[in-house]
């Protein structure tokens, strides 16, 4: 780890001018950070410790709920109205990580988490571009075993490992960025990218900018939710695949439905079409579900050796749409 | 709750102010990161070592060329047989070829990262599978390589039924929560060495040797260790490493293993691929059982893992053949790790005796039943003491398993599909020399100092029992002193050795004490001394089993070894391949149980163990890159609390006077044996899929 | 160092000042600086609880906690739990129940049991495995930590400490 200087902010301005010198890196939970720089992942000039910011609310307003970035995970999935209202959030933070991780961790940290592809995450910089851009992909040839199904490229195959972020881009919500030219809104199923041909940019957080909050709109209608997470330890590990629904019932019916996968892809996955075609459709009819969710895998390119996971995505779907 | 002594130690563990080695007082000492090569072959051509030189706070770097001569070492002691930093020819990936020495961890660590490296000559990893089956020579193969007796060939072809399978398992790490660390300290031609070791009395041997100079002039101390299972039982190339950078600089020098360098520095149980055949009657009488076994070994060192071993006296077959051969690879050098040998070979047995109790249409427990052997069956030696009959109907009884229904998925709830499988265990029971030291004082209190060190088992409790057993005296009253080389010898805390040697040499000590005494067991002791005229007395006790040295379990005319039963119920959801233990049942029959209390941890820790060899634990060996992929515990995974559900541990009566003069055994790596093959009985039992690779992950029971 | 940044820290009752380096975990920074070797570095990568403390009253683990971003905080360490030669009524749970074997991952294991039961978090046994779930014990005396937590909460009346 190189060294480094430290400086503490407490004025959002500030640290948004101080974010705008080169090799500059925020840290708040550095849960994440300090891994990085402990890997050599990062190595900045300069650390701004945003924690003294003001933007560790969580507000219930008629419009939704506004959790702002540097909210703890613990504090967000223990407030009232996340449990009450929104059981799929509070779901997706409370099976991530561990209570110590949860106390330390923020909202806006969570989201900006890198791909825990292993060779992303070795010892050493192994072939890959996310962490140094032209070295190739030794993950495409390789073990694929944990690797995406949806939207990667031959640059890179990872996938992203927020679960929170998953439960968001299901509930239609908001990532709400500022930087020198002001804020910026990006829904949550945008703000992660695909790779593409620049792996090495992970979401569409540029360069100089904060992300402030996070909202979630009320017409979510979040009361039947639910987020499934499939790992093989029972706690305290990353999702092999994961499901978030949030669902409208009329009786058994199902009259509207947002669906998004998590381990799939280096985004949320949404199933848009699958959403469409379980309306109407019974909750209890599970061979209906699967049918309407595996019609929307049409785009799925399963790698060598992680086929499993259109399978497993596809029962996770239709598990988490059924006890939503 | 059980009752038994609680751990003498755990005050101190439960208050921080239990010393382990990297706890050591540093103050004055440099720490030292080590740079290690990042590929499997070739040769190191170039290191560039000027920039590291030149970063804030480094005092040195050093190379091969840098190091004192050293004296040659065979395995064991050395876990590895190469010179602390490699020279040349690279024989795995994370092997150290330089070490950063500076004021500062963080600065060492920053340095580290600058030492670069060229090689020549790299060529793809050869993966295991692909490599030549050899036969192993040297310290590291345990046992014999190639064991018969009868006819298997005509036994197999004169059964009325025969399984023939191939099961595999996986490369796991001990990931110990305590790195390696050792802290080195010279003062002229004497070194003290705080390491985490398995052992104080090899360390201290190799570091003499190594370092031309007589045992005496090495003082080890390791009075606690951080978990090593058996990854710290022999001496890695760090420790002489950390001495000799002591001895070059001049100053106290701490060095302490990354994780990710606990998984190329400090061994693995390597991957093994394993066939068994059984061939039995109709009413289950095995009439030829064979067992062979191939592990991934490294190029250096020949480590075996000796899988059919215990597959030569468990059951009576009228002919049984084994052998074991190794691949030698580009890999770092596997050790043991809890439990070896028979640890991956009974999952391959057992899964076979269930696959053959399948096929005749038997229960499980009444198919071992019916092949209890009255004596060894290889060597036609009697057992020291051979409970498992109990053990089966014991744990049989206690799981409820009368109300198992045979037919494969027909226990249901909500989502899961329900199984209930058993496996029997065994383990060798391999015993080494001890000693310790035993002093009253005048007002009665009993210290005992021997060169054991605590690395969970809960031997300071055990010592503390054995001397207030034999003085008659309250356990209280006993002290215990241990983790340093100059108090007496014991061999060392691994192989589930300790209590039967240990134990017997507390006993002898003890009785001797007496002895000089002219005293009764449950005499007062100050009144005894003070009869005696005596201020203080000391007496020492050594014990070691036929022949003075180290022993396997077949000694002395008798074959010994420990046994158990072990009954699980397993949940199935199969929509989403997710395997889970809901309960276990462990019976068992080690010896005289000297501390119920901690005897039933170390079960409870040894079924947990299985259950991460069953479902969790697999080291990915990246071929392309020629290296483990995850070297942390996020990739590498191993049970958590919410993994483990109720585990119902108890012994049945044993008293084995053959195996020490306690009358115990060892029971340490026992509890981890045959709970992976349970689990996967208990997966068949729930799903009809017979899973023959460890670990049983997703993808395994998707359909 | 000349980066070395001043930093205040309230460790176990005690004011503490000292100059860090800003790579200095506070692992590291409790162990080598201000000699509380107590608190344990297992995996250095937050993946397996050792190094739990609390700061301000909240299990967090010290080894992803640069130290420099502990200006200004309260850390309790496991030296700090005990007072007076008495053990804590979690560390006498832990003793009479076998909870801990070589005890390296203890001191991480009683910090974050006694954070456990003060969030309320060990009502149920399968409550307690899984908010105890963040810290491994390679020996694996799981069951007997669940029963330690059970019995120091009932102790310590649930949430109540």
């Amino acid at each position: 780890m190189r060294t480094f200087s430290y400086h503490r902010v407490s004025d959002v301005d500030v640290a948004l001018a101080a974010l705008r010198q080169p090799e500059t890196q925020a840290i708040a939970g550095g849960t994440e950070l300090v891994n990085w720089l402990k890997e050599g992942i990062e190595a900045p000039a300069r650390l701004v410790d945003i924690t003294g910011l003001p933007l560790a609310g969580v507000e219930s307003t008629p419009d939704g709920l506004r959790i702002g970035a540097l909210a703890r995970m613990s504090d967000v999935a223990a407030h009232p109205v996340v449990r009450d209202r929104y059981p799929v959030l509070a779901q997706s933070l409370l099976r991530a990580a561990s209570a110590q991780l949860r106390n330390m961790a923020t909202i806006g940290g969570n989201l900006l988490q890198r791909t825990r592809c292993p060779y992303f995450r070795a010892d050493t910089a192994l072939p890959c571009n996310k962490r140094v851009p032209g070295s190739g992909c030794a993950a495409r040839h390789g073990d694929t075993s944990a690797q995406a199904i949806f939207g990667w490229s031959e640059h890179c195959v990872a996938t992203h490992p927020s679960d929170l972020a998953v439960a968001l881009a299901a509930l239609d919500a908001t990532i709400v960025v500022r930087g020198e030219a002001g804020e910026r809104r990006i829904p949550a199923t945008e703000f992660h990218r695909l790779p593409g041909d620049e792996p090495e940019r992970h979401t569409e957080l540029r360069a100089g900018e904060l992300i402030t909050a996070v909202e979630v709109p009320a017409e979510s209608g979040a009361e039947h939710s639910h987020y499934l997470k499939v790992r093989e330890r029972v706690s305290y590990e990353f999702a092999v695949v994961s499901a978030a629904a949030v669902v409208q019932l009329s009786g058994t019916t199902i009259t509207g439905a947002r669906l998004a996968l998590g381990g799939v892809a280096h985004r949320p996955w949404r199933l848009g079409g699958a959403e469409q075609a379980v309306v109407g459709l019974s909750v209890s009819d599970r061979p209906a579900l699967l049918a309407a969710v595996a019609a929307d895998f049409g785009d799925a390119r399963p790698l060598p050796g992680n086929e499993y996971k259109i399978t497993l995505a596809q029962r996770a779907a239709v598990r988490a749409l059924q006890a939503a | 709750m059980t009752t038994g002594l609680t751990r003498p130690d755990g005050p101190a563990k439960l208050t921080g102010t239990a010393h382990y080695a990297a706890d050591a007082d540093t103050s004055d000492a440099l720490a030292a990161a080590l740079v290690t090569t990042t590929v499997p072959n070739g040769r190191l051509t170039a290191l560039h070592t000027a920039d590291a030189e030149a970063a804030p706070g480094v005092v040195r770097v050093l190379t091969r060329a840098d190091l004192p001569p050293l004296g040659e070492l065979s395995t064991p002691p050395l876990g590895f047989p190469v010179p602390p930093l490699l020279e040349d020819t690279v024989h795995h990936e994370g092997e150290p070829i330089a070490v950063v020495l500076a004021e500062t961890w963080e600065q060492a660590r920053h340095a580290a990262t600058l030492v670069r490296a060229e090689y020549a000559d790299v060529t793809p990893a050869v993966p295991f599978g692909q490599a030549e089956d050899v036969v192993p020579h040297g310290g590291l193969v345990f046992g014999e390589t190639d064991e018969s007796k009868g006819d298997v060939t005509a036994g197999l072809a004169a059964a009325d039924v025969s399984v023939t399978a191939t099961y595999t398992t996986a490369d796991r790490h001990h990931s110990p929560i305590e790195p390696h660390a050792t802290l080195a300290r010279w003062d002229g031609d004497q070194l003290v060495l705080h390491s985490s070791v398995q052992s104080v009395l090899f360390a201290q041997a190799a570091l003499a040797a190594l370092f031309g100079v007589p045992p005496e002039n090495v003082r080890v101390f390791c009075p606690f260790v951080g978990g090593g299972f058996g990854c710290k039982g022999f001496v890695w190339p760090h420790i002489p490493l950390a001495a000799a950078a002591a001895r070059v600089t001049g100053r106290p020098v701490k060095l302490v293993l990354t994780r990710a360098q606990m998984f190329t520095l400090a061994g693995h149980q390597p991957a093994t691929r394993q066939t068994v055949s059984l061939g039995a009657t109709s009413d289950g009488r095995l009439t030829a059982l064979r067992h062979t076994s191939s592990n991934a070994s490294a190029q250096l060192g020949d480590y075996c893992e000796n899988t059919p071993h215990g597959s030569t006296w468990m059951y009576a077959s009228p002919a049984i053949e084994t052998s074991t051969r190794i691949q030698r690879l580009h890999r770092p050098g596997p050790t043991p790790m809890r439990s070896p040998h028979e640890g991956p070979g009974m999952f391959a047995l057992e899964s076979a005796m269930d696959e053959l109790a399948h096929e005749l249409g038997m229960d499980p427990v009444e198919l071992r039943l019916r092949n209890e052997p009255e004596v060894d069956p290889l060597t036609g030696e009697p057992f020291s003491s051979r409970k498992l009959v109990e053990c089966l109907r014991e744990g049989a009884r206690r799981f409820g398993w009368s109300e198992r229904n045979p037919e494969i998925g027909s226990m249901r709830d909500g989502h899961e599909l329900i199984g209930w499988g058993m496996a029997a265990a065994t383990m060798d029971s391999p015993r080494s020399p001890s000693s310790a030291r035993l002093r009253i004082d005048h007002t009665g209190h009993v210290v005992v100092e021997t060169g054991m060190q605590e690395i969970g088992t809960g031997l300071p409790a055990m010592v503390q029992a054995v001397a207030a057993e034999t003085l008659g005296c309250p356990p209280e009253d006993v002290a215990v002193r241990h983790g340093d080389s100059d108090f007496p010898p014991h061999t060392g805390t691994f192989g589930s050795m300790s209590t039967m040697g240990l134990g017997s040499a507390v006993r002898a000590a003890a009785e001797s004490a007496l002895e000089k005494l002219g005293a009764e067991p449950g005499d007062p002791l100050a009144g005894a001394l003070a009869e005696a005229g005596l201020t203080e007395l000391e007496s020492e006790g050594r014990w070691s089993p036929e022949g003075g040295g180290m022993t396997r379990g077949r000694t002395g005319g008798y074959s010994i070894h420990t046994y158990g039963s072990i009954f699980v119920e397993v949940r199935v959801d199969p929509d989403l391949g997710l395997l889970r233990m809901s309960r276990a049942v462990g019976v068992y029959a080690g010896g005289r149980i000297l501390n119920p209390l901690a005897a039933r941890s170390q079960m409870i820790g040894g079924i947990t163990w299985g259950y991460g060899q069953a479902v969790l634990e697999q080291s990915v060996f990246e071929p392309n890159l020629g290296r483990f992929l995850s070297k942390n515990l996020a990739g590498y995974i191993v049970p958590v609390n919410a993994d483990i559900g109720e585990i119902d541990v108890s012994f049945v009566d044993d008293d084995d006077r053959v195996a020490s003069a306690i009358g115990a055994k060892g029971i340490g790596e026992l509890g981890a044996v045959g709970v992976s093959a349970a689990i996967a009985n208990a997966v068949f039992h729930a799903t009809g899929r017979r899973v023959r690779d460890l670990p049983i992950r997703i993808h395994h029971l998707l359909p | 160092m000349s980066n070395h940044v001043a930093v205040t820290v309230r460790v176990n009752g005690v004011d503490r000042e000292i100059e860090v380096d800003p790579r200095a975990t506070l692992t590291e920074t409790l162990r080598d600086r201000l000699g509380l070797t107590g608190t344990k570095k297992g995996c250095d990568r937050g993946e397996c609880g050792a190094c739990t403390v609390l700061v301000n009253g909240r299990r967090v683990l010290s080894c992803m906690t640069l130290a420099v971003t502990a200006h200004g905080a309260e850390v309790t360490t496991v030296e700090g739990l005990s007072s007076g030669g008495e053990l804590h009524p979690v560390q006498r749970a832990f003793l009479e129940n076998d909870a801990f074997q070589c005890g390296f991952c203890t001191p991480g294991q009683v910090m974050s049991a006694v954070a456990c039961i003060a969030e309320g978090h060990a009502t149920s046994d399968d409550e307690i495995r899984e908010w105890m779930s963040g810290n491994i014990c390679r020996c694996a005396a799981y069951p007997q930590i669940v029963a330690s937590v059970a019995k120091a909460a009932a102790e310590l009346g649930g949430a109540a400490r």
